[in-house]
């Protein structure tokens, strides 16, 4: 599905991604795993396609196109979904609204009907059961006023209702007590299916109790220096991040 | 120099011919003031780039026309279908027409009215001589310092009289409309008075709009005296075409316990500036006054707004967006006067601006003068483009990067419109939003 070669970005001049390769098939779950400053969000927002982020080398192939080459919005419509770390809020416009018109713009790009307002609210409710979300949250605008929990369930709301193909988790446990993460990952569970994949950035271990991945990627010093299985989590957790700063060193001195 | 004082006695002489056509009027007390009006206007200058309230409107352009005054007899109305499109669908009110500044009763239809409550022409209550008239007009907006309301006050003709005595409530809203009829270059000057007693409660929709297109000047004055604890609701719509120009002063003042709310929305015009001027004169007075500008080729708009702080324990809000494209230019002017004495004022004022071209541009200034020290105020000014991370968050939903401007411009604008308290006139508001921004959807 994603196929990562050799890629390097860099930020306000400042080269964050040096050289990161990852190969993610559908039906999988992988990690990315790694202390802050590492590039964990940069990976994330490259692949979304966020402006500010430069690529300066490498590529990213998805469903064989060149990934890279398209706009936020191509990409979106394509099947990748990010949901941020700090969802922005958008005042005035309308939760419902957006999530409507986002679906139909992808409906559209797709050569498929829109959908109406009537069968748009029935999916909605149903989807809304997923993350626990209260109904009022859907007449209010997007993210303004909601808890850092409500803007958490909220991405994962969007993400159920634009069903991607490939979904990029930015450390979406972040600021999350153990019930709204306990919500959060249950709904990111049931969206797991043999036709997608999801990519998980996150800092800690406890999300994984969760979602289990098959993969567990350590990403330090923009590269990945460690890959393994969902053990590997376990096992970072238990020796921290220094474990792998010392080991990075150790390769670099050689 | 010589260009203003040339424009000057071209207006001097047109009042002497303005004068000669009014017949039997010369002899009202009213006349009197016009006299001294056109006096003051004789002393005064057009203002100028090197004046300080003035600084960033440059007027020249009004004073390059030989604008003459309408006439009444010569001004063809349109028909009833012609400005069908000016009314708020399906609106319940009291409509008052005026076209190039004269009461037409014609287009005009006005609901049954409890006992005392006038509205309608101020041409026909000057005729009669109303003692209420002549104690209020030019009391709020003088002429002394301001040459635009001298030019009006000299050729006040007509305009929009509103009378509601104590203790009644209109319930439905009076639509005044101003329209501008026919192909001459000519200047209206209509002069509102609007006088709410103690206790009562109105709402009035002041509403500019042209039928045709071409060049002409609207220089309006309108006065507003709200009564103790009296309620007066006003919304401006300024939607003349874009080749009008437009001053306008509103001077409101306000007794104790009462309340003025105003929200403005300029569309129309390519030069138009709104001194807005409310005095809080009583203890407890509340002022809202909200507005909304949208610009794009080579529009000005200019808000000067003045709230006068004389009384303790008032309070005001101020809250204004303009939203600028082309090389379209906006100035917003916000001062805040907090008299000694006027002890527990809570004054707040806000005005953000979105930029959407390159060589569009704002020009936006708070003024706070505090005299009092145990006051609340505070004031907060943003020019920008529209947020990044916004556009981002949009765009990676699938939405595409026109569209996720548009939803955000509109979202920023309809926030001024929301207060809005009559419907149909805040409905039909989003919806000339949503066209000009979010296509037919």
């Amino acid at each position: 599905m994603l196929e990562i070669r050799n890629l390097y970005a860099s930020v306000e001049e400042k080269e964050i991604l040096k050289g990161i390769d990852l190969k993610v098939n559908a039906g999988e779950v992988h990690a990315i795993m790694g202390p802050n400053g590492s590039g964990k969000s940069t990976l994330a927002n490259v692949l979304a396609g966020r402006p500010e982020y430069h690529v300066t080398k490498g590529e990213a192939i998805y469903e064989g196109k060149d990934l890279l080459a398209m706009a936020p919005e191509i990409r979106a419509r394509e099947g990748v979904f990010l949901a941020f770390q700090y969802p922005v809020e958008l005042p005035g416009v309308n939760n419902t609204t957006f999530l409507r018109t986002a679906m139909n713009e992808a409906r559209k790009y797709k050569g498929q009907p829109e959908i109406s307002a009537g069968q748009f609210l029935s999916m909605l409710k149903k989807k809304m059961q997923l993350v626990e979300m209260n109904d009022t949250l859907l007449s209010r605008s997007v993210n303004e006023g909601f808890s850092g929990g409500e803007k958490k369930r909220n991405e994962i709301l969007q993400m159920a209702v634009l069903e991607p193909k490939l979904a990029i988790l930015d450390e979406t446990d972040s600021g999350l007590d153990i019930d709204a993460l306990r919500i959060v990952a249950n709904g990111v569970d049931k969206l797991r299916s043999k036709d997608n994949a999801i990519i998980l950035v996150t800092h800690y271990q406890r999300l994984l109790n969760y979602i289990v991945p098959d993969f567990v990627h350590v990403l330090y010093n923009g590269r990945i220096v460690k890959s393994g299985g969902k053990d590997l989590a376990l096992e970072l957790e238990e020796k921290g991040y220094d474990w792998v700063k010392e080991k990075d060193e150790t390769v670099s001195a050689v | 120099m010589s260009e203003t004082s040339e424009i000057k006695n071209w207006y001097l002489s047109l009042f002497k011919d303005f004068e000669n056509h009014l017949n039997g009027e010369k002899s009202t007390p009213f006349h009197r003031l016009r006299k001294e009006a056109i006096d003051k206007f004789a002393e005064l200058d057009f203002p100028n780039l090197h004046q300080e309230d003035w600084r960033f409107t440059d007027i020249s352009p009004i004073l390059k026309h030989t604008f003459t005054y309408a006439n009444k007899k010569s001004t063809l109305l349109p028909d009833k279908k012609g400005i069908s499109r000016f009314l708020f669908g399906g609106m319940r009110s009291h409509l008052v027409v005026f076209v190039n500044g004269f009461y037409s009763a014609e287009l005009s239809t006005l609901l049954p009215l409890p006992k005392g409550v006038i509205i309608g022409s101020l041409a026909e209550a000057l005729k009669s001589n109303d003692g209420t008239v002549n104690d209020n007009i030019s009391k709020y907006a003088t002429f002394n310092d301001n040459v635009f309301t001298a030019l009006n006050t000299a050729f006040t003709i007509d305009g929009a009289y509103i009378y509601i005595p104590d203790n009644i409530v209109i319930e439905d809203p009076v639509h005044i409309l101003f329209i501008s009829h026919g192909s001459e270059k000519f200047i209206s000057q209509p002069r509102n008075l609007i006088i709410s007693g103690k206790n009562s409660q109105v709402k009035i929709i002041e509403h500019y709009e042209s039928v045709d297109a071409g060049v002409y000047f609207t220089n309006s004055v309108t006065e507003i005296h709200a009564g103790e604890s009296s309620v007066v609701d006003a919304t401006k719509v300024q939607s003349e075409n874009l080749d009008a120009y437009h001053v306008a002063t509103t001077e409101v003042s306000l007794d104790s316990n009462s309340s003025y709310e105003s929200h403005a929305v300029s569309l129309g015009a390519n030069i138009y500036r709104h001194n807005l001027n409310v005095t809080l004169r009583g203890e407890g007075g509340d002022a809202t006054l909200a507005g909304l500008y949208l610009l794009s080729g080579n529009q000005l708009s200019d808000t000067h707004s003045l709230i006068d702080h004389a009384s303790p324990r008032c309070t005001s809000q101020e809250h204004y967006k303009g939203i600028l494209d082309g090389k379209s230019r906006g100035v917003f002017n916000g001062k805040i006067m907090v008299r000694k004495g006027a002890q527990q004022t809570n004054s707040y004022q806000e005005n953000r601006n979105i930029i959407l071209s390159d060589e569009a541009k704002v020009d936006t200034k708070p003024q706070l003068e505090i005299f009092a020290d145990d006051v609340k105020c505070s004031h907060g000014a943003t020019v920008g483009q529209l947020s990044k991370e916004s556009m981002f968050y949009l765009r990676s939903r699938g939405i595409g990067e026109e569209q996720a401007k548009s939803i955000l411009i509109y979202a920023f604008a309809k926030d001024v419109l929301k207060g809005i308290k009559i419907d149909e006139v805040r409905s039909r508001l989003e919806n000339i939003l949503s066209e000009r921004f979010l296509g037919k959807a």
